[in-house]
């Protein structure tokens, strides 16, 4: 059995830590604010300009002035600060925010991240994303293992290269599927290694899945 | 010099022309100087290249400049929720420089601070670097990106006083400061007029140097992008980290 998008999102929030502050993208990323255990100080940062994300504000007390990245209404918290979108990228690109969880369309075995356009289609834009990868300590992409087209075929996302215009070069940490968990050396030439499988989900699927190379060390 | 005129449209008079460049604060629908963008409007002026993070959506903010082809370029980071937009550029009239939107932040942060080119990692190795020079420093590769400086900025704040000292509210701020530092000319408009020394002055987020005129506007029901809300008993998402 595959995870679905909560145990994708649960299995991410493991790489929280206490004092961290972190970026989380659209989609099954912002479901991992829903596991931030009991007790721990994480604050979340939102790249227009805020410190210390609270959640969605009750029926009719939303803000038009208090917005997160994905412009829906959202509320503040004791902890939070308001900055410029330049204060708020000094502090992403100046490496000062520990962990930044976002979804992707392809990952490559060294660490290369697309998620931001395809030729052909209209762009909508980079947004934060280049920013992000880049200047974040540690990037954790959250996705599902394979991309399932419209007429029921399945086109592998972990590869050996992309071939999708790149949003960052040796950038990816982890990747976390709903196969399956990868590691990936994005300095180094460790390349990508399977660390954890879902529950029910076998190597050999994973393999037939996926086109880069990567080698096998579960816990 | 008095800096507060009575309405947007004096507030623009005689630095409207053909061809420039202008910086339109906001993020979303959040902090848009959407009184300003109006007039702009009401003044046909043409050919613009608009320097903003986003543009607009259809019918709102900056949307309604692309409806009237007043707009010939955008520089922005993402433009996703505007279906003019996408026919326009689709159909080749309008262009579209995109740019990370840290490092849009920055180029306007440092063509306002007097520095024409920096380097930074974000891009580097990706199609946003091809054509600009890429340096090592440290050991790492860095690619240059140059200082922005438009004609016009134009800037939405909650509090102004009448000296053009500036306060923003909560995330209407963005990228508001950084575009009033990097224009010839910066129009700001603001929801509360007050007299000089009414605000504190450690609490100035834009010192009145880089405010040249500015506008009341009237309270007014502003537009929110995407309604998220949650029932009372409902568990918080996200929850209240801490």
């Amino acid at each position: 059995m595959a995870w679905t998008r909560e145990q994708m999102a649960e299995r991410a929030a493991k790489e929280l830590r206490d004092g961290f502050y972190v970026n989380l993208g659209i989609g099954i990323p912002t479901l991992v604010s829903n596991y931030i255990p009991e007790g721990m100080s994480v604050q979340l940062q939102s790249e227009n300009g805020m410190l210390g994300m609270g959640p969605f504000p009750f029926e009719g007390e939303e803000d038009p002035d208090l917005i997160n990245a994905g412009k829906q209404t959202i509320t503040e918290l004791p902890t939070t600060s308001y900055f410029s979108s330049s204060d708020s990228f000094g502090m992403v690109r100046g490496g000062h925010i520990n962990l930044s969880i976002l979804g992707a369309m392809q990952v490559a075995e060294n660490g290369d991240l697309a998620n931001w356009m395809i030729p052909g289609k209209m762009v909508k834009g980079m947004g934060g994303a280049m920013d992000l990868v880049a200047g974040v300590k540690r990037v954790v992409v959250v996705m599902e293992h394979v991309a399932k087209g419209k007429d029921g075929s399945e086109a592998p996302k972990l590869l050996a290269e992309c071939d999708l215009p790149l949003t960052g070069t040796h950038v990816v940490d982890m990747v976390i599927t709903d196969l399956g968990v990868f590691t990936i050396d994005k300095k180094g030439n460790g390349g990508m290694t399977l660390v954890e499988l879902a529950e029910g989900v076998t190597e050999d699927e994973i393999r037939a899945k996926t086109q880069g190379a990567f080698t096998t060390r579960l816990a | 010099m008095k800096k507060v005129r009575n309405d947007a449209t004096e507030a623009l008079a005689g630095l409207l022309k053909d061809g420039m460049t202008v910086m339109a604060g906001g993020f979303g629908l959040c902090g848009i100087p959407d009184e300003l963008i109006d007039a702009i409007r009401e003044s046909g002026v043409k050919d613009l290249t608009v320097i903003s993070n986003n543009a607009g959506i259809d019918g709102v903010g900056l949307g309604k400049l692309l409806e009237t082809r007043q707009v010939a370029k955008m520089i922005s980071s993402y433009v996703g929720e505007n279906k003019e937009f996408a026919r326009q550029y689709l159909g080749g009239e309008l262009a579209i420089e995109f740019n990370p939107q840290g490092t849009l932040a920055e180029r306007i942060r440092a063509g306002g601070a007097g520095i024409p080119a920096f380097f930074t990692k974000t891009g580097v190795g990706t199609l946003i670097a091809e054509g600009k020079e890429v340096r090592e420093f440290d050991g790492e590769s860095y690619v240059m990106e140059r200082g922005l400086f438009a004609d016009l900025a134009i800037v939405h704040a909650w509090t102004g006083d009448t000296e053009g000292n500036l306060v923003y509210r909560k995330t209407a701020r963005n990228f508001n400061p950084m575009m009033a530092t990097a224009a010839k000319v910066t129009v700001a408009q603001v929801e509360h007029l007050v007299q000089p020394g009414e605000i504190d002055g450690d609490a100035i987020h834009t010192p009145g140097i880089f405010i040249k005129r500015m506008i009341h506007v009237a309270i007014r029901e502003k537009r929110i992008e995407q309604r998220t809300t949650r029932k009372r008993g409902e568990p918080a998402i996200p929850p209240a980290a801490v």
